[in-house]
C-alpha cells in the first residue's frame, strides 16, 4: 500500500471567526462583533461541560457566574481531580513585572517559534493577550502562588525563554489553579447554576439538525446510561497520551468524548502531535502503569550520559572511570548541551538505547515486525555529582530537594549517591478537534476548550503554556465567543423521546452489551499495552514510513482481535472500572491509527514530530514549509475507511518563518 | 515476592461486606501498590472473577482520588518511611510473604461504594458552603495591587497543598473532616483576598462539616500524622481562632 491509499483528500478549510485587521486589534474587534445575550435570558439557556480541569473547571464557573445554567461532568469522584492538577513547573504570563522586556508581542512570538510555526496566529496572539488576566484572576481567587519578600509575586525563567515570565506556585502550580477553578465552581455549585454530575462519563455526543444538542453519559455508579441535552456542548476533556498506555497522564485519561465528537463530524487537527518529555523516570517493568515525571529544570545542573561501551552498562556508574562515560549532549550539542529542546534530548537518550547503550533494568522488548523478543535497559543517568561538588550537597538539595526525595521514594535509590536514571515519557498531545477562532468545532454548537482543542501550540508546546491556555479558554475566551452563538438561543426543546436522542441511547447501549457479550480471553489491559508498544515504537520519538505503514496494519488486526477476543467481566448496572477501560480502549484503537496515518501522511520533521526521511545531513530536524504549512483536520468517514483530510493553510502575517539550529 | 492479602469486599452500599484473602506471585519490590492490585485484578479478570475495586488517577500523588487503609493505617503510613499517598507506597516497604490488610477509608461521612471505593463527596459540600473567595471572573484588580507579606503567603501555601483524599477522616476515631476543613480556613484566612468574607466563612462551612456527619475534633491528631501532605494540626487552632472570634461579629461582618 502507499500512502495515498491510507486518506482522501478534501477541501481546505479556514477560520472564519478571526476578524480582518492589525493582530493587536483582532480580540477586541471580535468581542465586540459578537452578539450578546441578555443577563435576563441567560437564565433560560443552558451549557454542557465536560471536564472540570483548568479549561472545563474554569468554563463552568465562569458560564455560571454569567447566569447560564450550566452541567458539568467528570469521570472523576470530584472535580477536584482533573489531571491539570499534576503540572508542576508554572503557568506564563506577559506582565513584564521582571522589567526585562516581555510583552505580548513577546510570548506570541515565543510560543509560535516554541510550536515550531505549526500554530494559528491569531489564536496565540489572543492567548498572549489574556495571559495577564489569568493571573489577576487567579490572585484574586486566592490561588498562593510564590511571593518575594514585599509581598509581590515572584517570576522564574522556563522552557529555554530569554525572559522570567513563569509564575509558579513551587512545584505544584496545576494544583493550586486547578483548585483555584474548583472553588470557583463550587461556588456556582452553591449557587445553583451549575449542576455537577462527578462520576459520569460521556459517551455519546447527541446532534440535531447538525447542531450539538447534547451528550449520553454512563453514571460509573449505577451504570445508567442518561441523556443530558442543553443549546451548547463544551467539551474540556484533555488529551489522550493515554493511547501509549504508559505516559505522564493521570490513569482515567481518555480519547472518548473527543472521539465520540469525531465520528459525529467534528475534525480531529494534528493528532500525531504528541510531545515527549526527556526527564520522567524510567520503567521499572512490564506491570508499570504509569510514568511520573520530574521537572526538567534538573537539566540546569545534571549532566546527562551513557558508558561508551555496552558492556558497562550493568556495572554500577559510580565505578565507571570518566573517560568511558559517554556524555553526549555535550558532545553533540556543544552549544547547548545538556539545555537542548525536549524533543532533542528525548530522542538522543532512545538513540543511546537503541544503541545497546542504556542503563538501569532491562526491561523485555518484542519487535513487532518479526515477534523476536529482546531485553533492552531503557534509561540514561542524569548526574549530579559534578553539581555537588562544585555548589554543595546542601545547595543541590536547596535547589531540587523535593524532585530527589520524590525520585527516591519511587526508585528507592539515592541520588546524592548514584546518578538519577531519567528516559522520555509521553506528556503532552497538541493535537486535538479542531476549532475555529471562536472555539467552535466543526460542528455547529460543540465548543472545544484547553488541550482537548489543537489551537494554540502548534508542533510542540512551550513548557508553562499549558496552564496558561486552559485557563484562557476557560475564563475568557469561551465564556465571550460562545454568546455569540446562543445570541440565536434557545433552539427547539430536544425531549427524551427525540429521535436524535433514542438513537443515540440506544448506540450507547449496544455498545457497551458488545463489550459484555464478547467474553474473550484477553484482558483489556492486554490490549491496551499491546497498543501502546506499537504506538511508542512506531509513532513516537521517530517516525519512518516503513514503520507507520506497518503499525497501521498491525493496530487494525489488534482492533479486529479486541472486539473478538476482550475480556470484560460483571455487568453495566454497576461500578464496573473493567467495562469503563475498555470503552476507552476501544476508542483509543480508531485513534491510535488517524494518529499514525497523519504522520504518515506529514513527511517532514516538526516541533514534536520527528520523521526519519526528513532530517538535515547531521540528523537534525527538516521542516518543510513547501508542502507542510497547514494544519491537518481530519474528517471522519466510518469505521475501517480512509478518512479525509482537510488542510488549513497556515499563513504567518506577524512572524516570519524560520528553521531552529541548535549545535 | 509473594504477598498474602486480605481485602475488604462489599458488593455495594446496602449489603454487608467481608475480608476476603488472595495470593500474589510475581510481585516485584519496585512496583507500587496499586500496581500489585493490577497485578491481582489482572489475574482475577482471566479467572472470570470481578476484580476489586478501588479509586485512583494520577498516581503521583497529587490528584488525592486513591485512599486505603493499609495494615490498619491511611495510606499505609505505617508502612512508609515518609507520609505518602496510597499510589506512591511500593512494594520494598514489605517482606516477601507479607500479609497484608487492605480496607477502605472507614468513616460515617464516606459511605462504602464498592470494596475500596468510598463516596467523598461530602468534602464537595464543604467547599460549597464558603471554600472560596467571591470573585467573578473578568472583575479581578491587577495581581500587584494587593501585595500579600511572604509568611502568611507561605502559610496559605502549606494549607492549600491539602488533596482532599480524605486520610484524615479515616484516621480520626471521631471520624471527623477538622483538617481538611481547616485546611481550607487557614489557606483563605492568610491571604488579604480572603479577609472579606473570614468569617463567615467558617461557621458556614463549619456548619455544612458537622450537617454532613463528621464527627467532631478532640485534638487526637491521627489526621495530621497520616496526612500526605503534612498539613500542620494547628491549622485546627486556627479554624477554632476564627470561629471564636465570629461569634462576636453580627454576621461575621
Amino acid at each position: 500500500m502507499t500512502v495515498t491509499d491510507f486518506f482522501q483528500r478534501g477541501a481546505d478549510i479556514r477560520d472564519t471567526k478571526a476578524p480582518a485587521g492589525a493582530i493587536e486589534k483582532k480580540w477586541a474587534t471580535r468581542k465586540f462583533q459578537a452578539a450578546l445575550v441578555n443577563p435576563a435570558n441567560r437564565r433560560k439557556l443552558s451549557i454542557i461541560v465536560v471536564g472540570t480541569g483548568l479549561a472545563g473547571g474554569a468554563a463552568a464557573a465562569t458560564l455560571g457566574e454569567a447566569g447560564y445554567n450550566v452541567l458539568n461532568f467528570c469521570y472523576q469522584d470530584s472535580p477536584r481531580r482533573a489531571h491539570s492538577i499534576a503540572a508542576q513547573g508554572g503557568i506564563n504570563a506577559a506582565k513584564n513585572y521582571r522589567n526585562d522586556n516581555d510583552s505580548t508581542m513577546r510570548l506570541f512570538y515565543d510560543t509560535v517559534k516554541g510550536g515550531d510555526y505549526r500554530a494559528r496566529e491569531t489564536n496565540v496572539y489572543r492567548l498572549a493577550e489574556v495571559s495577564a488576566n489569568i493571573i489577576d484572576q487567579c490572585v484574586a481567587q486566592g490561588v498562593p502562588f510564590a511571593r518575594e519578600y514585599g509581598g509581590l509575586l515572584d517570576n522564574r525563567s522556563f522552557g529555554g525563554v530569554q525572559v522570567q515570565r513563569t509564575f509558579y506556585a513551587r512545584g505544584q502550580t496545576g494544583q493550586q489553579l486547578l483548585i483555584g477553578a474548583y472553588q470557583s465552581l463550587e461556588r456556582q455549585v452553591a449557587a445553583g447554576t451549575v449542576k455537577m454530575h462527578a462520576r459520569h462519563e460521556m459517551l455519546e455526543l447527541i446532534l440535531v439538525d447538525g447542531r450539538a444538542r447534547g451528550i449520553v453519559t454512563r453514571n460509573m455508579v449505577t451504570g445508567a446510561i442518561e441523556a443530558h441535552t442543553a443549546d451548547a456542548v463544551v467539551l474540556a476533556t484533555g488529551g489522550y497520551g493515554n493511547v501509549f498506555f504508559l505516559s505522564t497522564n493521570a490513569m482515567g485519561c481518555n480519547i472518548t468524548a473527543s472521539w465520540r465528537a469525531h465520528r459525529k463530524g467534528a475534525y480531529m487537527a494534528n493528532p500525531c502531535y504528541t510531545q515527549i518529555h526527556p526527564t520522567c523516570i524510567p520503567v521499572h517493568g512490564d506491570t508499570q502503569s504509569k510514568l511520573t515525571l520530574m521537572s526538567e529544570s534538573l537539566r540546569n545542573d545534571g549532566r546527562i550520559w551513557v558508558p561508551k561501551r555496552a558492556e558497562d552498562c550493568a556495572k554500577d556508574p559510580r565505578q565507571i572511570p570518566e573517560e568511558d562515560r559517554d556524555y553526549y549532549l555535550e558532545r553533540i550539542y556543544p552549544a547547548f548541551g545538556n539545555l537542548v529542546p525536549r524533543d532533542i534530548a528525548s530522542r538522543q537518550a532512545k538513540n543511546m538505547c537503541d544503541e545497546g547503550r542504556g542503563v538501569g533494568p532491562a526491561v523485555e522488548e518484542v519487535d513487532h515486525v518479526t515477534g523476536e523478543k529482546r531485553q533492552v535497559r531503557r534509561g540514561v543517568y542524569l548526574d549530579f555529582a559534578s553539581a555537588i561538588e562544585r555548589m554543595g550537597q546542601k545547595a543541590v538539595e536547596t535547589k531540587y530537594g523535593n524532585l530527589f526525595d520524590m525520585y527516591a521514594q519511587i526508585t528507592g535509590e539515592n541520588p546524592y549517591e548514584t546518578p538519577m536514571r531519567i528516559y522520555p515519557a509521553v506528556h503532552y498531545t497538541m493535537g486535538g478537534l479542531w476549532v475555529d477562532y471562536d472555539l467552535m468545532s466543526s460542528i455547529t454548537g460543540l465548543y472545544v476548550a484547553g488541550e482537548a482543542n489543537f489551537s494554540d501550540h502548534g508542533a510542540n508546546r512551550l513548557g508553562a503554556s499549558a496552564l496558561m491556555q486552559g485557563l484562557a479558554d476557560g475564563y475568557f475566551v469561551l465564556p465571550n465567543t460562545i454568546n455569540d452563538y446562543l445570541s440565536k438561543a434557545p433552539f427547539d426543546k430536544v425531549e427524551q423521546d427525540h429521535p436524535a436522542v433514542v438513537e443515540a441511547l440506544a448506540a450507547v447501549n449496544e455498545r457497551i452489551g458488545r463489550l459484555l457479550s464478547i467474553q474473550g480471553t484477553r484482558t483489556v489491559d492486554s490490549f491496551h499495552k499491546e497498543l501502546g508498544n506499537i504506538m511508542w515504537e512506531y509513532c513516537g520519538m521517530e517516525r519512518t514510513e516503513e514503520g507507520l505503514t506497518f503499525a497501521i496494519g498491525r493496530i487494525r488486526e489488534l482492533r479486529e482481535e479486541f472486539w473478538s477476543n476482550v475480556k470484560v467481566t460483571g455487568v453495566n448496572e454497576d461500578f464496573n472500572q473493567t467495562l469503563e477501560r475498555a470503552g476507552r480502549v476501544a476508542d483509543f484503537l480508531e485513534l491510535g491509527e488517524l494518529m499514525c496515518v497523519d504522520a504518515l501522511v506529514r513527511r517532514e520533521s516538526c516541533g514534536g514530530h520527528f520523521r526519519a526521511e526528513s532530517q538535515t545531513e547531521d540528523g537534525e530536524a527538516l521542516r518543510h514549509d513547501d508542502e507542510f504549512l497547514h494544519v491537518s483536520a481530519w474528517e471522519y468517514t466510518g469505521a475501517g475507511k480512509a478518512p479525509i483530510l482537510h488542510k488549513e493553510p497556515l499563513e504567518y502575517e506577524f512572524i516570519e518563518l524560520k528553521q531552529r539550529s541548535y549545535k | 515476592m509473594i504477598i498474602n492479602l486480605r481485602v475488604w469486599r462489599q458488593a455495594n452500599a446496602q449489603s454487608a461486606g467481608k475480608m476476603v484473602s488472595y495470593r500474589v506471585e510475581n510481585v516485584s519490590e519496585d512496583m507500587s501498590f496499586l500496581e500489585m492490585l493490577d497485578l491481582l485484578n489482572e489475574d482475577l479478570t482471566v479467572k472470570g472473577e470481578e476484580p476489586i475495586a478501588f479509586d485512583h488517577d494520577c498516581r503521583e500523588g497529587i490528584c488525592g482520588m486513591c485512599g486505603v487503609v493499609i495494615n490498619g493505617a491511611a495510606h499505609g503510613r505505617a508502612s512508609s518511611p515518609v507520609p505518602t499517598t496510597t499510589c506512591q507506597l511500593h512494594m520494598r516497604s514489605f517482606a516477601d510473604g507479607a500479609t497484608i490488610d487492605v480496607e477502605p477509608w472507614r468513616a460515617g461521612a464516606f459511605p462504602v461504594i464498592k470494596d475500596l471505593v468510598v463516596d467523598r463527596t461530602a468534602f464537595d459540600r464543604i467547599i460549597q458552603a464558603g471554600g472560596f473567595i467571591s470573585i467573578n471572573a473578568g472583575s479581578a484588580p491587577e495581581a500587584h495591587s494587593v501585595p500579600a507579606p511572604k509568611i502568611q503567603a507561605d502559610r496559605a501555601f502549606d494549607a492549600a497543598t491539602c488533596i482532599g483524599c480524605g486520610a484524615c477522616v479515616a484516621a480520626c476515631p471521631n471520624g471527623s473532616g477538622m483538617l481538611f476543613t481547616a485546611a481550607k480556613i487557614t489557606h483563605l484566612a492568610m491571604l488579604p483576598q480572603g479577609q472579606p468574607e473570614r468569617y463567615t466563612r467558617v461557621k458556614t462551612m463549619l456548619a455544612q462539616h458537622d450537617a454532613d456527619g463528621f464527627g467532631g475534633c478532640t485534638n487526637i491528631g491521627e489526621c495530621a500524622a497520616v496526612c500526605p501532605k503534612s498539613i500542620p494540626l494547628d491549622t485546627i487552632s486556627a479554624l477554632n481562632r476564627d470561629l471564636m472570634k465570629s461569634l462576636f461579629r453580627k454576621d461575621g461582618k
